[in-house]
This record gives structure tokens, sequence and C-alpha cells, in this order.
């Protein structure tokens, strides 16, 4: 899904293309200092960017090894014992010829890393090195907190600002491209940011912070025992990312197979064909809307593709599929035989009692449940695809009708704004 | 659990050499760094103790060994008698899986007292120490290895040992694969310990050698995690086979059986494991397309209208198209499209011949047929393994590629096969004495038009071991 970037996303990338060329006008002018360690760390930090090839799609950090040799070039004091004299303007420079030189490969095979990326990338080294080197090369950090443990300290306080920085500059460029252009003076609001700052910091706790440590490992490794150690200390990063690539790749499958069996009642016949898929896209734009993420998220998503499973246990099928028009007990009935076939499948019990519930009346289920009867009774009376933009406008009046009881008005409302944005947004890897 | 005596010597013996390793420490106290003892000691215990904290222990479900760069860490920074310590207040607190637990935490203490103990040697041997001062690359670099090695010959020999001792598996057996296995991660494990050594003698201190542990301590946790979400997927994969058997109750245990019988064959044709892997998936999942069949159909006891059998014969393409977007299948996918062709062309869905057929689907063939043959289904009796291997050869050429087949007979010759008949249920059937055209696991036998075609030779043993 491709939309604009947003007023605010061009605000940064602007600001990202001012940072790089005042960059590489400033070092060309001035000439590069210590040229030896511009040229490690650029080669490393080149090859820490091929490691894109074969990123899963859902990878929060595909080039990790560049990302934390960018932050040790940017908090970069000592070389084996001798002090450094690079600046910011320099630290950007290297960083983004080097991000460039590691991604001719992938522009030559035709998928270059996403502008985004290297504006944040850019920004975000550059913050570092604004709060690193000119305070180390004027000789005030010296004075301040001496070369010991005090030092280290230092260098870990301005790397948790970096990534809270990240956090919130990545939340912002997600937020801002969640609205179509021109839609906000047609009404429409974009995603609440909340709970996308929420899943940028999550992810710091993963990745995230094992660049950040391994940043400031290899800054106070190179400053003891020289340029060597930029190989040898980057593997335990080597070893996080390769598992990181194991894990979701297997959490893609993982995914796949849940589809695959929330298929299975288009198949026999059960459900109109692509209505799990529909549900679960719908319903994950409403949770996050209503301020759910990460794992809440995952449990709606499971819960919303497998909500119809019970059907299966049917003799004979639902007339259409549509479960929102049959009674409610016999509602309730499939619900929980539903229930039962998802507890054998291995996602969280959460997801389970999701299935299990999500016929009962709003005051009684957990809030997962109330978006997926919501979404699920709404792609049932708009019909689905073939639905018309009338039909539409009726279910969502149905579902008005029906919040005396069946559906919360606020979930309600959170799905006429989530359609009223144009569908669905994009949903941020995981 | 009663210990045998030859372990209990053999532990024994272990803590004494242990006790004799870090004897100097308490002879020589003076001369020995307590405070990095201390600390890395006590960061060690530190790092075992989520382990044990019910809560957490789940969540957080790291193995044992996430944190011997502690271990090798002090092993390159203090002398040996102390490196002997360190591993001491963690090893005895950490977590244990199986009673006897006081037993199993002393035997961990020793041997990895005792590793720590020959790494450190190891180290200053090589005159490791002298690179930690003024850190020397690459050179620092070859008494860590030689550490990290020495540390992981200990562990292994000392782990083979327990092994014929304790469980009394015959000493090959129990070296066999641990040093090769375990030789990549200690490696590793090395480098970090040199990396976290040569940051704790810098002037920046021990809280910059812990920074180490963070990335190491992150991809073993996400390491567990995979393991976890694995698991969760192949809990799917069954629900998924369970959803069909819910529909269609006879056929109950089928599709495991199948996948087991495609890895026996595949193992014969010496595949190799990624393939076997996808097979074992393939036979498993061959019959997921049931689940568009309508259930009236599937559960239907009379005889079948040719419309009925039709729609029955849709389901190899149902089954295909739900798990199209299931990227990891790759050729499975072709097998669960393909396993009801024959090879003279006159299976379905497409009358494909010979070698059109893809591998897989020829084998899935091969095993569902066996299988439902040798299981007892409404319509008719199990039949014994022997009958259904010499149906299947009779068929060979025809419907089945008598490459596949071979490879089961020779396969369960080897291993033998265990149906899901019940003894009791054994002998009780009469045989429907059916001839038609082949066999199937799918259709019912139609008067005059059925699948099963041997006569039944009912031996009394339909089943149990090939």
């Amino acid at each position: 899904m491709t939309r604009s970037p947003g007023t605010l996303g061009r605000l940064v990338r602007a600001a990202a293309a001012l940072l790089t060329g005042s960059a590489l006008a400033g070092t060309l002018w001035q000439g590069v200092d210590q040229p030896w360690n511009a040229l490690a760390f650029g080669a490393f930090i080149a090859v820490g960017e091929l490691a894109r090839w074969g990123a899963q799609p859902g990878e929060r950090e595909p080039a990790p090894l560049g990302a934390a040799g960018a932050l040790a070039y940017a908090l970069l004091g000592e070389c084996a014992g001798r002090p450094t004299t690079h600046g910011v303007l320099q630290v950007v420079a290297v960083v983004v010829a080097a991000a460039l030189a590691g991604a001719v490969p992938h522009v030559a095979r035709g998928s270059g890393p996403a502008l985004d990326h290297v504006a944040r990338r850019v920004l975000t080294v550059g913050f570092a090195a604004v709060c690193f080197q000119p305070l180390y090369n004027s000789g005030e950090l010296k004075r301040w907190v001496g070369h010991g443990a005090y030092y280290a300290l230092f260098l870990l306080l301005v790397l948790v600002l970096t990534a809270l920085c990240d956090a919130v500059l990545g939340a912002a460029m997600l937020h801002a491209r969640t609205l179509p252009h021109g839609a906000k003076r047609m009404g429409g609001t974009p995603v609440p940011y909340g709970p996308l700052l929420r899943d940028e910091i999550g992810a710091l706790l993963g990745i995230g912070s094992a660049v950040c440590a391994t940043g400031a490992v290899m800054a106070l490794a190179v400053a003891v025992a020289g340029l060597w150690a930029l190989p040898v200390f980057c593997v335990p990063l080597l070893l996080a990312q390769l598992s990181f690539r194991r894990y979701a790749a297997v959490r893609t499958t993982y995914r796949q197979t849940i589809a695959s069996l929330a298929r299975a009642t288009e198949i026999a016949g059960y459900t109109q064909p692509g209505h799990a898929r529909r549900v679960a896209a719908l319903s994950t734009a409403v949770g996050r809307e209503l301020g759910l993420s990460g794992p809440d998220l995952t449990v709606l998503e499971y819960a919303a593709l497998m909500h119809d499973i019970g059907q299966l246990s049917l003799v004979d099928p639902v007339p259409e599929g549509a479960t929102a028009t049959l009674p409610a007990a016999e509602q309730r009935r499939i619900a929980l035989l539903g229930g039962a076939v998802v507890r054998q499948t291995g996602v969280p019990a959460a997801v389970a009692v999701v299935v299990e519930m999500q016929a009962d009346p709003y005051r009684e289920q957990p809030l997962p449940a109330r978006i997926v009867r919501a979404v699920n009774a709404y792609d049932d009376l708009a019909g689905g695809s073939g639905g018309t933009a009338g039909g539409a406008l009726s279910a969502l009046e149905r579902l008005r009708l029906g919040t005396g009881r069946d559906y919360q008005p606020e979930v309600v409302e959170s799905l006429a704004r989530v359609l009223a944005r144009g569908g669905l947004t994009p949903v941020p890897p995981g | 659990m009663a210990i045998p005596a030859a372990a209990r010597a053999y532990i024994c013996g272990a803590v004494l050499c242990a006790a004799v390793c870090a004897l100097p420490a308490v002879r020589h106290a003076a001369e020995v760094p307590w405070t990095a003892v201390l600390l890395l000691a006590g960061l060690y215990a530190a790092c075992e103790m989520p382990a044990r904290c019910r809560y957490l222990g789940n969540s957080v479900p790291v193995g044992a060994g996430s944190f011997f760069p502690v271990l090798l860490a002090g092993a390159f920074v203090l002398p040996p008698a102390a490196a002997t310590l360190v591993a001491l207040p963690g090893a005895l607190l950490g977590r244990v899986d199986q009673p006897p637990a006081g037993i199993r935490r002393i035997w961990r203490a020793a041997q990895l007292a005792l590793a720590t103990w020959g790494a450190a040697q190891t180290y200053l041997l090589l005159a490791g120490e002298r690179t930690l001062r003024a850190p020397d690359f690459p050179y620092a670099l070859l008494p860590a290895a030689a550490g990290a090695l020495v540390f992981c010959l200990v562990l292994t020999a000392l782990d083979g040992g327990i092994l014929a001792t304790a469980e009394q598996l015959p000493v090959r057996t129990a070296w066999r694969g641990l040093l090769l296995r375990s030789l990549a991660p200690h490696c590793v494990h090395g480098l970090a310990g040199l990396m976290m050594a040569v940051l704790w003698r810098s002037p920046y201190g021990p809280l910059s050698a812990l920074l180490v542990l963070l990335p190491m301590y992150i991809s073993c946790w996400i390491f567990a995690q995979y393991h976890r979400e694995r698991a969760a997927h192949q809990a799917t994969i069954r629900a998924l086979v369970q959803a069909v058997d819910i529909k269609d109750k006879y056929t109950r245990g089928h599709s495991e059986r199948v996948g087991r019988a495609s890895v026996l064959i595949a193992r014969e044709l010496s595949m190799d494991e990624g393939r076997l892997e996808l097979l074992r998936f393939a036979g498993i999942l061959h019959d997921v397309g049931k689940l568009g069949v309508p259930t009236r159909v599937l559960r239907k006891d009379g005889p079948l209208t040719p419309q009925e059998r039709r729609v029955i014969e849709l389901h190899p393409e149902y089954g295909h198209d739900m798990v199209r977007g299931i990227g990891f299948l790759g050729e499975a996918r072709a097998a669960i499209l393909h396993h009801h062709e024959r090879l003279d062309g006159s299976g379905y869905p497409y009358g494909l011949v010979g070698r059109q057929i893809p591998e897989f689907a020829r084998v899935v063939a091969v095993a569902d047929a066996f299988d439902a043959m040798t299981s007892t289904r409404s319509y008719r009796r199990a039949r014994p393994v022997a009958a259904a291997l010499e149906e299947l050869k009779r068929c060979a050429g025809s419907q089945f590629d008598p490459q596949m087949v071979r490879a089961l007979v020779r396969a369960l010759e080897r291993h033998g096969w265990e149906t899901a008949v019940t003894s009791d249920e054994a002998g009780a059937g009469a045989g429907s004495g059916a001839a038609g055209r082949g066999v199937s696991g799918n259709v019912p036998p139609q008067p005059g038009q059925a699948r099963v075609t041997v006569p039944r030779r009912d031996t009394g043993t339909p089943g149990g071991r090939g």
C-alpha cells in the first residue's frame, strides 16, 4: 500500500536531506579527519547494510549491524588510546556514504532501501553525534565525567536518548502516513499517535536495545583495542540478527497457516470469500484506533481470522455464512464450537476466549471480542466485497441501532472513522 | 530415581577435582582479587535466577548455557583457582528441570567449575593475561579461542561420562555428536567472554562489560521465542487436520499416519532433511481439502451417487486452494493437488501421466493408499500389512510409482508399522470381497464399482507389526 508521506513525513525527509547536504559539503570543504577510522567504519556500515539481503517483511531493523556501526562512529572518542577529532558533519557524511555504498547491490536488483528508512537513520545518527562529538572534541566531556566508568554511563545515556528520539520519529512518520493526502479536509482523522509510539518503544526492548548496546560496546572497544574490535565485537549482534530473522520467518509462516485455517470455512462454502481476511484487517484497524498495540493486536488479528471456524462443525452451512442474522442462541453455540477448535491451534488462550465470547452482549465481552463482533456484523450486513457504498452506510446504521445491547457504541464509532479514512491503514511490522 | 553407584562415584570424583582446583584460592586468599570474583559470581547467579522464577521462567525460557560468556570472562580475567569459584553460586541456585534437584545442582557446579578452571589454565599458558593489559589484536583471539575450546572439551567429556555412568549408555553413543554440536556455540561464547574481559580490564570498568551480555541475552531469548512459535505453528497445522476430523470422523489419525509413511518412503529414497520435513507436512495435509466437501456427503454411509463422487473428487483442488498462501510448504502444495493422480493417467484432478506427476505426490499416493488399506473404515475392516503391500505391488506401474512402492516395502521391513487398529477389533469383520479398479482411501466402495480390489483374506491379524 503506497500512501503519501504526509506533511510531517515530507518535513522529516527535507530535514534529513538538508543535514546530508551540509554534511557532505562541510566534509568536502574541510577534508576528512583520520581517514583510516572513517574508512574502517564506513566499510563496516556498508557491509552491515548488505545484510538487508533476504530480510523478512516483518523485520523491525533489517540492517542492525549498519545501525550499530553508525552509532559507534557517532560515539567514538578514542581509537586505541589516541583521541579522535572527527565532528558531527563527518559522522553524517560517512554514514550516508556507507549506506549508499551498501545499497548499491539492492538498487541494482531493483529494491533500494525505503527513503523514509534512510532519512530516519541519518537523523538518528545525527542526533547521537550532536549529543556527543562537540562535547568531546571541546574537552568539556573529559572535565565533567572523566575517563572511566562515568564515561561509559554517559555513552549509555546518549544512546537511550537517541533510541527514544528514533522511536518518536518513527511513530510520527507512520502516524503521518496513515492519513491519505487531502483526507483531512474531508473530515478524516489519522490513527491515534499513542499506540504507534507504544509499538515503537516496545520494539526498542528487542533488537533496538541490542543495537544500542553493541554500538556502545564497539565505541568503547575501539577506544581500547583499536579498529580490530569492529569485526570481533559485532558477532553477538550478528547472532541476534540471525535469531530475529528466523523468528520473523516462523512468525510469517504461522500467520499464513492461521489464514489458511481461516479460509477453510470459505472453501467449505460456509462463509463468503475473503470474509475472514476482511474482518481481520478491519478489526486490527479498529483495534489500533481504540489504542490496542503489540501482542493485543496479534490476539485480535488471530481471533478475527478464526472467528467463524466453529461453523465447520455444522452439518449444513448457514445461508450465506452470515452468522449476524442467526438467533442469538445459535450464534453462541457456533462461537463455543469455534473456541474448541481454536484451543487446539497453539495460539494464546486469549484468542480462544475472544472466539468463544464473540456472540455475547457487549457488556460481558472483552474489548477484542466486541471489536470482532461489530466488524463481523458489519461485513455480513454490508454484503462483503460485493457491497455498495449504500450497503456500507445502511450496515453502519443497523450497527448503531444495535448499540443498546449487541455492539459497543465506541467500537461502532471507531469502525465508522476507520471506514471514513478509506478503509484500512497500513499496519506497521510487529 | 535411584542413582547408580558408578554415577555417584563419578560425581564425587568431579567434586573432589573441583575442590582441588579451587584450593589455591583459599590457601593464598590474600592474592585473590575478591571484588572481581564476587562481582562475576553474583552476575552469573543473577543471570541464572530469572529462569527459576515461576512467572518469568515461562515467559523468558532461555536455555542453560546462555551465560557462559560470564564464566569465560572470569576465566580470562581471574587466576585459575579464583575462576573456579565464579560458577558455583549460579550453578547451585539455577533451575533444574528434573529431580533429583540437589545432586544435579552439585554435579553442574562441579562440572562448570572444572571447565572454567581448564579454560583459565589454558589462557594462562598461552600468555593471554598479557594480551589483556594492552589489548593486542588479533593475537588476543588465540588464547581466548583455546580457552573456549578447552571449556567446551571439558564440558562435553564430563557430560559424556555422566551419560555413560548414570544412564548406562554405551560410551561411544554417549559422546557421539556432543562435541560437534557444542563447538560453534562455545566459540561464540568464547568471543563474548573475551569482549567482556577486554572491557572489564579497560578504564571503563565492569559496567561496560555488562553491555556485551545484552545482545547475547536477547539473541538467546529470541531463539527461545522462535522455538515456542514453531511449536505453536505445528499445533496449528495439527488443528487444520483436526478440523478435517470434525467433519470426517472415520479417518481419524489417517493424516498423521500418512505423514509418517511418507517420511519412511522418503528416508529410503535418501531425501535431505529439509525435503523430508516438507513431505511430512504434505502427508499430514494431503486431505485438508475435505474441509471443502459438504459434511453430509463425507458422512454418508450408503452408496454415493455419481454427483456426490464428483464432489468428493474436488478435495485435492480445495486443499491446494487452502494452502496456497502458506509459503514454506513449497513442493508439498503440489503433492496435495496431485495425490490422486495415477501413473496411467486415469487419476484426478488433471489425469497426469507418469513423471508428470510430482515426486512428492507419487510418495503421498502410496502412503495414502497403504494406510487406507491397513486401517478400519466404516465400510470395511482393515487389512493386514502384508496383504496391503501385495496389493500395492500389484498396482505398481499402473496406479503407483514402483520406486515408491519398493521403498515402502524396504522401509517396513526395516522399521515395521503400527496401525491404529486395536487387537480387539482384529478379525471381527467380514470382508466385502469387492473387486474394482484400484485402491483409494477416500471413497467408500460401490456395489459393482468398488475401489478395494483384493478379496479379503482375513487372517485374524489386520494391522499389527508388518
